[in-house]
């Protein structure tokens, strides 16, 4: 339990990686590395599939990063409809791949591949927990 | 690479957006078609291999009420799926079956009535078709990630939007003469720019319709199409290949990894080369999936398949035509119909029974069927 409250609506509660929602909520983004051959993973596993190991430790994912792609939504799934439009992007920060949105108050007009970001925990209006891009 | 397998029949339903009868009754009509091209009765059907998308399907284990309509018990029937590419995925393992000589005919037959379920139902699914840990609570949807391709090779290639419309419009020239297809109006390419924009950059005309639709294609072995049929056409190579489902495993967005493994591999069992190709049926689920097949196929090098449009190279006439039925933009995409119907086509291509449509001439033809958003990739060569 604990990983329902991630994100603007969850799918799934039952996980062993739900100390991610921990972290989100000390402000803190992280990712899991594998204690035995150092393999890092984004998202978080509990499991090392280079290695097999199931022992892994957190490491935390600072920016700045490099907007891979992004598109304008307009439309939603069931359970987004009051978000439209949003942003969704993938960012890299140094080799490790982020998938997420962009804060809602950078304008269209300043948004480009290759531009910088950061990555920001926040607290979804619904009171869901998450995180988000930032300039 | 010897001629040891063939496919000796094909059927398609019409696909409707929204057929009035059950999946048993969608699916008989491929069914009919493709056991009256063959010629053979359900008797020489040794196994059948049903594909749909299960989310969409009412009914539970599809393909044990499918086969028993179709008249095919007691024979063994099992589903297959891999979301959009289920039926290319049937036809791999009936290829397989075939080919290890544990049956001599196979039925493939796939199938889907994306109406079953109400447009709401349809929108809590959608959103569901990417890791639902980690990519599903953002609001995620097949359209986006595709789109997210789209700029990801605008920014790299500078291709454009136009570049996209002008691959709608080719859809929609084809899609007007095939009488299967869902949309068969021709549209301009003022037409395709100015429609709304869905998920930035693509736009309402750069994405296939959901239809309803089946597809049947028969498999036999080379003793048995020399034996009942008059037009076999054969198997040369088949590539298969899969990619991370979740975006952040990718090395890039701005191609398709999956489909470019799948094509290698299909090459390397043909013998041949992509220049040897004389007809593609290509996954086109949106506009910018055709422009992203160009390169995987080798069609074109990496970044350079937008010259293949704007030169009319894909239209019938030019160096490789692709998707000359008006493909999934233009037919609809009732999922696990897809790839049969692109097969029927590159068949009936290749016995030259394609009308309109035809390609003159054309000896080998060529299946690119991608499920998910470059998840499962299959590649399937095809020749006379």
């Amino acid at each position: 339990m604990g990983f329902e409250k991630f994100g603007r609506r969850s799918f799934t509660s039952q996980t062993k990686v739900a100390p991610f929602v921990d972290y989100l909520e000390k402000g803190e983004l992280r990712g899991t590395r594998c204690k035995s051959c150092g393999k890092q993973y984004f998202p978080p596993r509990a499991d090392c599939a280079a290695c097999l190991s199931n022992e892994m430790e957190w490491y935390k994912i600072e920016g700045p990063g490099t907007l891979i792609s992004f598109t304008r939504a307009g439309f939603a799934p069931t359970g987004f409809e009051e978000d439209v439009p949003y942003t969704l992007a993938l960012v890299d920060f140094n080799g490790t791949k982020v998938f997420g949105r962009l804060e809602k108050d950078i304008p269209e007009a300043e948004v480009s591949v290759g531009m910088q970001l950061k990555v920001t925990p926040c607290t979804l209006s619904n009171g869901q927990l998450s995180y988000e891009f930032v300039k | 690479m010897p001629k040891d397998v063939a496919i000796i029949g094909v059927g398609q339903s019409t696909f409707y957006r929204g057929y009035q009868g059950s999946i048993k009754e969608l699916a008989f009509e491929a069914f009919r078609e493709a056991m009256q091209d063959a010629g053979i009765g359900a008797a020489d059907i040794g196994a059948s291999i049903v594909c749909s998308a299960p989310e969409y399907d009412s009914q539970r284990s599809p393909s044990g009420i499918i086969a028993e309509y179709l008249g095919l018990n007691p024979q063994p029937t099992f589903a297959i799926e891999s979301v959009c590419s289920a039926s290319t995925s049937g036809l791999r393992a009936a290829y397989a079956l075939v080919k290890s000589g544990l049956h001599d005919v196979v039925l493939v037959l796939g199938f889907q009535k994306m109406s079953e379920i109400s447009s709401a139902d349809s929108q809590e699914r959608m959103g569901r078709g990417a890791d639902i840990m980690w990519e599903s609570p953002f609001g995620t949807m097949m359209p986006a990630c595709y789109a997210m391709h789209a700029s990801a090779h605008f920014a790299k290639y500078g291709s454009t939007e136009k570049d996209l419309a002008m691959i709608r419009v080719k859809s929609t020239k084809y899609g007007a003469i095939n009488e299967k297809a869902v949309y068969r109006k021709e549209l301009t390419l003022e037409d395709a720019l100015a429609a709304p924009v869905v998920t930035s950059p693509l736009k309402k005309f750069d994405c296939c319709a959901n239809a309803d639709g089946a597809s049947c294609v028969i498999v036999a072995s080379k003793d048995k199409a020399k034996e009942i049929s008059k037009k076999p056409v054969w198997f040369m190579g088949l590539g298969a290949a899969t990619a991370s489902m979740t975006l952040t495993g990718r090395d890039n967005l701005y191609a398709i990894a999956c489909a470019k493994k799948a094509a290698q591999e299909a090459y390397a069992m043909a013998g041949i080369s992509p220049q040897d190709i004389d007809v593609a049926e290509v996954h086109d689920c949106f506009t910018i999936a055709e422009l992203l097949a160009y390169e995987a196929l080798g069609f074109a090098e990496p970044g350079k398949g937008v010259e293949l449009i704007r030169d009319g190279q894909t239209y019938i006439g030019g160096k490789i035509p692709v998707n000359v039925d008006g493909g999934l933009l233009s037919k609809g995409h009732p999922i696990g119909a897809t790839g049969g119907s692109q097969v029927r086509t590159i068949v009936m291509q290749l016995r030259e029974e394609a009308g309109a449509m035809q390609v003159p001439g054309a000896e080998i033809g060529l299946v690119h069927n991608i499920g998910g958003v470059g998840v499962y990739g299959n590649v399937i060569i095809l020749g006379r």
